[in-house]
């Protein structure tokens, strides 16, 4: 990491920090979803663009999580066991997803991961005794650390700030190792990657699982932070939710789900004002951003920033490029 | 086997008119690739245009459907492939599939913003009369949806293998390269197949419609049911399209009846889950040559 | 004689009723150039893929250091020694060139588990960055491997073949469309490669001037069946060879 990125993060972090004070509660809720939904994006963004696998089931691995995570919550334990099982579910659940992907690619396994969606769906709703059925679970407690609360807004605020740090992490750490770039290699030339001697099943395997945890690990925060799950919350539509964080702020980028899930929780709530027409605006900013620019926000400031500088670089390049 | 054979006949019935949903859907992904997952909203809002020049404007409902059907070209054909899919094609599949799924979303929220948010009732075009037929009971409607369906899938089909531009807009859709060497004009081919794909969406918005009340939600439904009869009869072949969408008609009202209802939803997608992994070119589909 | 490095032990190989490899045979020793030549149809690539083990022949054993890779997997054929490039262009358009370098050993080093909690660069950015140098890349390190010209993606993909230290590269039509002052580059790294590493390279090629001049041994295949075989200057004189090509 560079010097000027570290700079960069650290800043990042201090603003996040100093964000929620003084702020209403409803305003601290709204972060908490984003933080939220970042850490479930910050998994589709590993599994569809790193590895190039993709999953419209996104919702559904949050779903899983929240469900256990509140299961758990409310039968005593504590919110912390909850986590690891929703994380270690959704990570074994995503490892059997991923088997379609040996076969099929592309918009079949888009379809494959869309019918899953709504097979777990109907679980939820239909499954009453274990889930509620369409009343859902209510009254998760929020977890306590070392004697701190997290029941007033703002330590809640914090207590998800720690995880989504956490989370955000393991992800730098996973796409910078060389898993990562077994990843990119995978969705870039999964046959030359694997004459490489990279086991392209495995890692096809890992992509699913890992993406699919932090699916889980956000529906533990979503379990405490709502406090009312129901199946709704999971449908097809919210994975495609997700699947529009990632791409909107550009897939295959690190910050890419992060201004992602920023545009998609947050920005609804500036175009309120708006009233009715919010969604509109929203829907019709979304077709204009891909036409104009397909790697999402994130691509468009590099287009942006390649057109303020010269591009000397790509004449260097071509010069040398001429003398072999 | 009255009941039965009741059950069976309106599953045919609903799935003649998804299969009409289902064959556009495949055509635009010949033709251009285009993963269209506002498919759904574009039979839910024809009944909207219908309803618009019937009840707002006050004239009657064959002009209004004739009025609608060419709405629906102009708007959900040429538009959306000038606006939408013709500038991103350079960009691959992904994008596009948000561009159209955001584009649903905006359909929905114009259309419960501007006509309204509850669902309305849809005039029918026919008769509320029932037959019989070796004992079950059919109602007209259901025997004309069916007719009016297989109808249009069929001059479809002749039209594709028939006529000149049909078999132009074949090659287009098999081999752009080749057809381009031929003299084929591409660009008109595939504008063609989005003009078909919303007259398609129109005849299914209408016949459809009367069935459910006119709703601005309605398409998410409608939109996945086309995807699986797509899937599961065969990609890349209307014939596919066109069995896809009567079986998934006829295992809903099956299932409807005879598993859980709680249930009835996933029978259709355990089956796209078992097609897929099991047959991926679909029923009647050939594996395609060309690299997705 | 030392153990040979790749051997092929009659093998055939049919589709349908069409015989495309008959009853092949034949040993590369360790430090071998050989080149694998013939028309079109002639089995060569039906033959290359048995050695891939991406098609298991109906007849025969092919054995890379003892071991028969008969519908072995790519990535356990790779570990075994078995570098391979591409007929088309086959890197990693979207990623660096020290990136692809570095992908093309990272899997030979340390366990899964250390490749994920180890260093980012799997401790081989050095040996990369050599490997760069040797195919006198260094000025493109940090570009993406999408935007260099086709001679340099095709450089690139010999320099990822090598960098896992293989015994046996396998080189798919390596000049097809390069140009001719890239040609001399790319044969010379060969060439240089082979002397410096003792590492042995089987061949498919059409350009006839490059096979000749880079190879050691050729091998000559027509209908499916070995026609000859012997030095280039064997080859070149071969009437047989002249009529397969000029008859086929």
């Amino acid at each position: 990491m560079s010097r000027k990125h570290l700079f960069f993060v650290i800043l990042a972090i201090a603003v996040l920090i100093l964000a929620p004070l003084g702020q209403k509660n409803y305003i601290i809720y709204v972060m908490c979803s984003w933080l939220m939904f970042s850490v479930a994006a910050m998994g589709l963004n590993l599994t569809l663009g790193y590895a190039g696998q993709v999953s419209l089931a996104q919702a559904s691995f949050v779903g899983i999580g929240a469900y256990i995570t509140s299961l758990i919550t409310l039968a005593g334990y504590h919110w912390v066991l909850g986590w690891l099982a929703a994380m270690g579910a959704t990570f074994v659940i995503g490892l059997i997803l991923g088997y379609p992907a040996l076969r099929v690619q592309h918009h079949f396994l888009a379809f494959v991961t869309l019918a899953f969606n709504t097979i777990v769906f109907l679980v939820f709703r239909n499954e009453e005794e274990i889930t509620g059925g369409s009343f859902g679970l209510v009254g998760m407690p929020r977890p306590e650390f070392f004697g701190i609360q997290t029941m007033q807004q703002i330590n809640f605020y914090y207590f998800t700030l720690v995880l989504f740090l956490i989370s955000a992490f393991v992800f730098w750490w996973i796409v910078n190792s060389p898993w990562g770039r077994a990843f990119k290699a995978l969705r870039e030339n999964p046959i030359r990657a694997e004459s490489l001697g990279v086991d392209t099943r495995r890692i096809t395997l890992l992509a699913f699982g890992i993406g699919c945890a932090f699916g889980g690990g956000a529906g533990a925060i979503m379990a405490p932070l709502v406090q009312f799950i129901e199946p709704g919350s999971f449908s097809l539509i919210h994975s495609l939710k997700i699947l529009l964080m990632v791409v909107v702020g550009g897939a295959g980028f690190f910050y890419g789900p992060m201004l992602g899930a920023a545009v998609v929780i947050i920005l609804p709530e500036f175009l309120r004002f708006t009233e009715g027409y919010y969604l509109m605006i929203y829907a019709f900013l979304v077709i204009v951003l891909m036409v104009y620019s397909p790697n999402g926000l994130i691509g468009l400031g590099q287009k942006l920033m390649a057109r303020l500088k010269p591009q000397q670089e790509v004449r260097k390049d071509m010069q040398k490029g001429a003398q072999l | 086997m009255a009941e039965f054979l009741q059950i069976l006949i309106s599953g045919l019935s609903a799935g003649s008119i998804y299969a009409l949903a289902a064959v556009g859907f495949t055509l635009l992904w010949q033709a251009s690739q285009t993963i269209n997952f506002a498919q759904g909203e574009f039979v839910m809002l024809p009944a909207f245009f219908v309803l618009v020049f019937t009840v707002k404007m006050g004239l009657p409902m064959s002009i209004a459907i004739v009025l609608a059907l060419f709405l629906s070209v102009l708007l959900l054909g040429a538009l959306f492939k000038k606006l939408i899919v013709e500038p991103m094609l350079s960009h691959g599949v992904l994008p596009l599939v948000i561009a159209t799924i955001a584009l649903g979303l905006l359909m929905k929220e114009m259309v419960k913003e501007f006509y309204s948010p509850l669902g309305q009732p849809f005039p029918g075009l026919f008769p509320h009369d029932v037959m019989s037929i070796l004992g079950a009971k059919i109602s007209v409607a259901d025997f004309a949806n069916f007719v009016i369906a297989m109808g249009t899938i069929i001059i479809l089909q002749l039209f594709l293998s028939r006529t000149r531009t049909g078999r132009c807009m074949q090659a287009t859709a098999q081999n752009p390269e080749v057809a381009k060497i031929l003299g084929v004009d591409i660009k008109r081919m595939v504008m063609y197949t989005f003009l078909i794909n919303g007259a398609l969406a129109a005849i299914a918005s209408v016949l459809i419609t009367p069935i459910y009340l006119a709703k601005f939600s309605n398409g998410e439904v409608l939109g996945l049911v086309a995807f699986i009869a797509a899937i599961v009869g065969g990609f890349n072949q209307i014939r596919g399209a066109l069995v896809g969408g009567l079986l998934i008609g006829v295992i809903d009202n099956l299932s409807a009846a005879y598993v859980s209802a709680e249930y009835r939803q996933a029978v259709p997608m355990l089956l796209l889950i078992f097609i897929i992994m099991v047959r991926p070119q679909g029923l009647l589909g050939t594996t395609e040559g060309r690299t997705v | 004689m030392s153990q040979s490095v790749l051997s092929i032990r009659n093998i055939s190989k049919s589709f349908g009723g069409i015989k495309a490899v008959r009853d092949v045979s034949f040993d590369v020793q360790p430090g071998e150039v050989l080149g694998l030549i013939g028309p079109n149809g002639s089995g060569k690539s039906t033959l290359f893929n048995c050695v891939l083990g991406q098609l298991r022949p109906d007849t025969g054993q092919v054995t890379v250091k003892g071991t028969s890779v008969s519908g072995m997997r790519a990535a356990d054929l790779n570990k075994l020694g078995v570098g391979r490039t591409f007929q088309q262009l086959s890197v990693f358009p979207q990623m660096s060139v020290i990136e692809n370098i570095i992908l093309a050993g990272q899997e030979h080093h340390g366990s899964m588990v250390s490749r994920l909690f180890g260093p980012s660069d799997a401790g081989l950015t050095g040996e990369a960055e050599q490997m760069i140098a040797f195919f006198r890349l260094e000025h493109l390190r940090d570009e993406m491997a999408g935007s260099l010209s086709y001679g340099q993606q095709k450089l690139l993909d010999a320099a990822m073949a090598f960098m896992a230290g293989p015994d046996l590269v396998l080189l798919d039509e390596p000049a097809g469309g390069v140009n001719l002052t890239m040609l001399g580059h790319l044969k010379d790294r060969l060439q240089t490669y082979n002397r410096e590493h003792g590492t042995t390279f089987v061949v498919i090629e059409h350009n006839m001037e490059f096979v000749m001049s880079l190879c050691t041994r050729i091998i000559v295949l027509a209908e499916g069946a070995i026609i000859a075989e012997g030095s280039p200057d064997d080859i070149r004189s071969n009437q047989q060879v002249i009529d397969a090509y000029l008859g086929g």
